[in-house]
């Protein structure tokens, strides 16, 4: 339960981190990056993981920052979080939090406040587990993460991010310095719900939700025809994180949305919780989660 | 951007590291690897944060970094580096004499009886000295959740979480009286029975989650 030995790299800078872990992967060593280590720690001292080298990126204070855009000529409307950032942060961040409510209502549900005042957003997104509350929301929101490596810096869409399983599409001598989270639409509302055996613990399942006024509503509801948009993003039940456009099917009703999500997921067995039992949590919660959103409709005011 | 090998981090396998603990510089060249929880407990012989599962599932070795919980298992101690860490033998208070006056939480946890075989309780009355101060009246609920992240393997929450309603308690008040004290100190004065509406809550807490423990350790009220 120790640790395997490694050599250990304390850069100040970006450039400083990305030209070491450029040297090092161009010297054939297997290199990680740690940044809050509540995900990687585990991994070495289990020693399902034995890097030669890890880059240890606490030291580089220019990560360390949560940014709000009003949205303009040159940056959309959203949340920049950087690498360094930790959940704590991002949860306590109350502008970020008015822009792209999704954030707080999930924070709250990752882990327990000791992990994630150690934890950082960006990494989670890295560590990419599709049972993470973050990976389910940069999806949901179409947000993005940026990677900066000696070769240059590249925007990469979270559709494009998530590739499997703990899997990024992150290189070897990448590293991810920064996630977008684009504001929450006009209007719209939103929500996160999940099932854990104990508050803190993984989701047995999740969904996060964005409802918000369909092209031909103006958000107020009159009735029960006015048309909303609905997205809903999955966590526990699919291998990468998944999104699905459930508009057509809320406008069926409930049960036709319930039926829709269920035939679109592909939960798996474990200890705890059977795939059946999963399929079924997932339908009841993808209704919880859209009539939250609309509840919250109207009154996140949104950016 | 091109490699700048000038810029590269150098490998470090062994590293003097230079934490505040308690209030003390302390030192020690270890192994990157080493972690704060070992770091602690083999280099700096601190061996009140416990170490159980070495993975940061059970929360024994929780401290305070920089005043926040922070699981010391899952942090190198390289990377606590020029920070300050509290340990559970940093919180209580220092008096001139030389004694030391145990902290609100510790001395709820002898109220309460809320340890048995004490494996959990540094990284229990540490965690919710932090809590405590993020929240300094949770309800009876916030409490079970401030805890939600340790392990207890004697399952000994319930009197735990009415350690946190007690420390809440004395935070406010660092006098007041146990729920039974009056009943057991003077059966006479009625009055004195609920010992005051705080206590009073403490005891109506524990009723409400079912078998209340405090009935077991604080002798029956009825």
């Amino acid at each position: 339960m120790k640790p395997a030995p490694f050599a250990w790299h304390g850069p100040t800078s970006v450039a400083s981190a990305v030209a070491t872990l450029a040297e090092l992967v161009a010297g054939g060593a297997h290199a990680k990056v740690l940044a809050g280590g509540q995900s990687l720690v585990p991994v070495l001292a289990m020693r399902l993981a034995e890097p030669d080298h890890l880059v240890d990126i606490n030291g580089i204070a220019e990560l360390d920052y949560v940014r709000v855009s009003a949205g303009g000529d040159h940056a959309p409307a959203g949340v920049t979080v950087g690498a360094l950032a930790r959940h704590t942060t991002v949860l306590q961040h109350v502008e970020a939090n008015r822009v792209q409510p999704l954030l707080g209502q999930a924070l709250n549900l990752v882990a327990h406040a000791t992990i994630r005042n150690r934890g950082t957003t960006v990494g989670s997104l890295a560590h990419a587990d599709p049972s993470g509350e973050m990976t389910a929301v940069l999806a949901l929101t179409s947000g993005s993460v940026t990677a900066v490596s000696v070769r240059g810096e590249r925007v990469i869409p979270a559709a494009e991010f998530f590739v499997g399983p703990l899997e990024s599409s992150l290189a070897e001598d990448e590293l991810a310095v920064s996630a977008f989270f684009p504001a929450a639409p006009a209007g719209s509302g939103t929500a996160f719900v999940e099932m854990a055996r104990r508050h803190g613990d993984y989701a047995l399942a999740g969904v996060g939700a964005i409802v918000a006024p369909g092209a031909a509503g103006d958000g107020s509801v009159g009735g029960a025809a006015a048309p909303v948009t609905v997205r809903c993003g999955f966590l526990s039940v699919s291998e990468t994180p998944l999104v699905l456009d459930l508009t057509q099917a809320w406008a069926a009703g409930p049960d036709a949305t319930m039926a829709a999500a269920r035939a679109a997921i592909d939960p798996g067995d474990d200890i705890h919780a059977t795939a059946e039992y999963r399929r079924h949590l997932a339908g009841v919660l993808t209704v919880r989660a859209i009539r939250q959103a609309l509840d919250a409709m109207g009154t996140e005011a949104a950016a | 951007m091109t490699s700048d090998l000038s810029i590269v981090a150098p490998a470090q396998t062994r590293r003097t590291v230079t934490v505040t603990v308690n209030g003390v510089r302390r030192s020690a060249e270890v192994e990157v690897r080493r972690t704060l929880s070992d770091f602690l407990r083999h280099d700096l012989a601190l061996t009140g944060t416990h170490v159980g599962c070495e993975h940061g599932v059970c929360g024994a070795c929780t401290v305070l970094l920089d005043g926040l919980p922070v699981r010391s298992c899952l942090l190198f101690a390289i990377t606590a580096h020029g920070h300050t860490v509290t340990t559970v033998e940093g919180l209580g208070e220092l008096r001139p004499d030389g004694s030391v006056r145990v902290s609100p939480v510790q001395q709820a946890f002898r109220d309460c009886h809320a340890l048995q075989c004490g494996f959990c309780t540094p990284g229990m009355i540490t965690t919710i000295t932090a809590g405590l101060a993020a929240n300094p009246h949770p309800t009876p609920q916030q409490a079970v959740d401030m805890i939600s992240g340790n392990l207890c393997r004697c399952t000994g929450y319930q009197n735990i979480v009415e350690a946190v309603l007690r420390a809440a308690e004395l935070m406010e008040d660092p006098d007041a009286p146990l729920p039974d004290e009056g009943f057991t100190d003077d059966p006479g004065e009625t009055d004195r029975v609920g010992a005051g509406s705080a206590a009073g809550d403490v005891a109506g807490v524990g009723s409400a989650g079912g078998v209340s423990a405090a009935r077991h350790t604080r002798g029956d009220r009825g």
